[in-house]
C-alpha cells in the first residue's frame, strides 16, 4: 500500500510535467467541448445541444485517457527500456501497473469535473444527478478502456508511430459512436460499425444516466458489451504485454 | 562466500545457442569482469543472472537466490545498470533518485548517493539536459540507491569519451571500496584490466580463459624481441627470452652491427585477448 501511493504520487508528477501528456490527454477533449459547444445549437435527443456533446466529450475522454494516454505512455517507457529497469527494483509490477491505473483515474475525473464546470460557465448545463450511477460507469468504462490500452500496447512496436496509430483508432470510434453528435443520420454501414465498438455503450450509459435520468441498472446490455470488452482487452494484455524493448 | 555461483548454464535462442555450458564463480566483495566481443553472451548471461531471462540448462545461485523464480527479497539486494536504458527526461536528477529509493526497504540517502555518482551540480536538472556521461551516472546512482550487496554493469562506460570513461573507473573502484560484489561486462581490454580483480573471456558462448588480468597474461608465456635486419622486420616470440637475446646480440656483437629497432616486449592483455579470441575463431 505504501509502495502502490509512493508510486501514484511520483505517475501524477510524471504526467503533470510531461507536456504531452498534459495537453493532449488531460486538455484536449476540455478544449474540443468548448468549440464544439461553440457551433452546435438546437437540441439533441431532446435536450439541449450543450449538455449531449458534454455527454459526449466525456465517452471520447475516456477513450483518450484511459486506451490512447495509458497506452503511449506504456509504450514510450516501454521502449526506452524504463519498464525493463522497473523490473529490477522490488516494486512488484502488479503493484506499478495498478499505480499507472490509479493515476490515470485520477486525471480522468479531473477532467470530468473540468467539463462539467465548463458546461456549466458556459452553457448552464445541469450538474450530474445520478452519482451513484455515473460513477460506477465510468469507472466501468476507464477499466474497459484501460484493458484495451494495455492490450493494444503489444501491437504498437516503436514509439514513434504510437500516437499516430492511437488517434487513428480513438477519433474515429469517437466519431462513429457519437461522441461529436447523434449518429441517427448516417448511412448505415457505419452506424453497424460504430454497433460493435465499445465507446457505443459508455456512451449510451452517459447518456441515459446524464440525458434522461435513468439508472445504470436500466442499462444491463451496455454494461454487458463494455465490461465484455475489458475482458477482452485483459485477456490479450495478460498473453502479449511485454516489458522490454524490441531487440535492437 | 561467493555472491554468485554458475555451473553448466546454457542457453539458446532458437537454433542459436548463446551460452554453451559455462561456470564461473564470484567471490562476496569481487570485482568480476566479463570480457568478450560482441555477441559472445556477455549480455545474456547477465540478463539471466538478473533475473529477466530463463535459462535452458545449469545451475545458478545468486546471493542464495534462483533468480528466475526470486522476487522482491532479492531485487532489494541488487542494483542494475541495463545496456541501454533511459529515465524520465522531465524529472530532475534527486527526483529520479528519490522515485527510486522509495522502492527500497532501506534506501541510502539519496544526498549521498548523487555525491557519489558526482552528480551534485546537477540535482535540480532535468534529466533531458544531462550529457551521454551524466545520464550513464544516473543510471549508476539509481543503481546503488537501494544499497545493494551486489552490482550488474553491463557496459557501463560504452560510448565515453576518455575523460568520462576515467571518471566512471573512479566511480567503480569507489563501489568495490564499499564492498559491493560487481559483475561487470566490458568489449574493452583496459576496462576489463583497470577493474576486474579477476576475469572471463567469453567467446562464442564459452568462457577460453579465466584468472586474473596478470594471471591470463603471465599464462602466455611467450616473450616478444622484434628488431631489423638489412631492413627487415624480424619478430621472434620465445619462452626463453634470457637466452635468445643473449645469443642475437653476441651474434650481433661479434659481427660489429646494431640490433636495429631492437624491442622486448611482455604480451599485454590484448595481445592474449587477441590470440585467444582468434584461435578460437578457426
Amino acid at each position: 500500500m505504501k509502495l502502490l501511493r509512493h508510486q501514484v504520487k511520483w505517475e501524477q508528477r510524471l504526467f503533470w510535467r510531461s507536456r504531452e501528456s498534459a495537453v493532449f490527454v488531460f486538455l484536449f477533449p476540455i478544449l474540443l467541448f468548448a468549440l464544439l459547444t461553440a457551433v452546435y445549437n438546437g437540441h439533441i435527443y431532446g435536450r439541449p445541444a450543450s449538455w449531449a456533446l458534454l455527454a459526449g466529450m466525456i465517452g471520447y475522454g475516456t477513450a483518450n485517457t484511459a486506451f490512447a494516454g495509458l497506452a503511449i505512455t506504456l509504450v514510450s517507457r516501454r521502449e526506452i527500456g524504463i519498464l525493463k529497469r522497473i523490473r529490477a527494483t522490488p516494486l512488484p509490477p502488479a503493484v506499478y501497473l495498478t499505480a499507472v491505473l490509479v493515476s490515470i483515474m485520477i486525471v480522468f475525473a479531473i477532467q470530468v469535473a473540468s467539463l462539467f464546470a465548463l458546461g456549466r460557465v458556459l452553457k448552464s448545463t445541469p450538474w450530474p444527478s445520478h452519482l451513484l450511477s455515473l460513477v460506477p460507469a465510468l469507472a466501468l468504462g476507464v477499466a474497459a478502456f484501460a484493458a484495451l490500452g494495455l492490450a493494444i500496447t503489444a501491437f504498437i512496436r516503436s514509439l514513434e508511430g504510437s500516437s499516430a496509430v492511437l488517434n487513428v483508432i480513438v477519433l474515429p470510434m469517437a466519431f462513429l459512436t457519437g461522441s461529436f453528435g447523434p449518429t441517427r443520420h448516417y448511412p448505415k454501414v457505419l452506424r453497424a460499425i460504430g454497433d460493435v465498438l465499445p465507446l457505443k455503450y459508455l456512451l449510451d450509459l452517459i447518456n441515459g444516466i446524464y440525458l434522461q435520468g435513468q439508472q445504470l441498472w436500466d442499462k444491463p446490455t451496455a454494461v454487458a458489451v463494455l465490461g465484455g470488452w475489458g475482458l477482452f482487452g485483459m485477456a490479450v494484455a495478460l498473453r502479449t504485454f511485454r516489458w522490454e524493448p524490441r531487440e535492437g | 562466500m561467493s555472491a554468485i555461483s554458475v555451473r553448466d548454464l546454457r542457453k539458446s535462442y532458437g537454433a542459436y545457442e548463446a551460452l554453451r555450458g559455462i561456470s564461473f564463480e564470484i567471490q562476496e566483495g569481487e570485482v568480476f569482469g566479463l570480457l568478450g566481443p560482441n555477441g559472445a553472451g556477455k549480455t545474456t548471461t547477465i540478463e539471466i543472472l538478473e533475473g529477466y531471462r530463463t535459462r535452458d540448462g545449469g545451475d545458478i545461485d545468486v546471493l542464495g537466490f534462483d533468480p528466475e523464480r526470486a522476487g522482491s527479497a532479492f531485487r532489494e539486494r541488487i542494483g542494475v545498470v541495463l545496456q541501454h536504458s533511459q529515465l524520465w527526461p522531465n524529472l530532475t536528477v534527486a527526483e529520479t533518485h528519490r522515485m527510486f529509493a522509495g522502492y527500497y526497504e532501506h534506501p541510502r540517502n539519496v544526498d549521498e548517493v548523487i555525491a557519489l555518482v558526482g552528480l551534485d551540480e546537477k540535482r535540480t536538472a532535468r534529466v533531458k539536459t544531462l550529457s551521454g556521461g551524466q545520464k550513464r551516472r544516473l543510471d549508476l546512482g539509481v543503481a546503488l540507491v537501494g544499497d545493494p550487496d551486489l552490482v550488474f554493469l553491463d557496459e557501463p562506460t560504452t560510448g565515453f569519451d576518455p575523460a568520462a570513461r576515467r571518471a566512471a573507473w573512479d566511480m567503480i573502484r569507489s563501489l568495490r571500496s564499499l564492498g559491493k560484489t560487481i559483475l561487470l561486462t566490458t568489449h574493452y581490454l583496459d576496462e576489463a584490466e583497470q577493474l576486474a580483480d579477476r576475469l572471463a573471456v567469453l567467446r562464442g558462448g564459452v568462457i577460453i580463459r579465466e584468472g586474473t588480468p596478470s594471471e591470463l597474461t603471465s599464462g602466455s608465456s611467450e616473450t616478444e624481441i622484434r628488431y631489423r635486419k638489412d631492413g627487415q622486420e624480424v619478430v621472434i616470440r620465445t619462452s626463453e627470452p634470457t637466452r635468445l637475446l643473449q645469443h642475437l646480440t653476441a651474434e650481433a656483437v661479434a659481427e660489429g652491427r646494431e640490433l636495429e629497432g631492437l624491442s622486448v616486449r611482455r604480451p599485454t592483455l590484448e595481445d592474449v585477448y587477441l590470440s585467444l579470441t582468434a584461435e578460437h575463431q578457426e
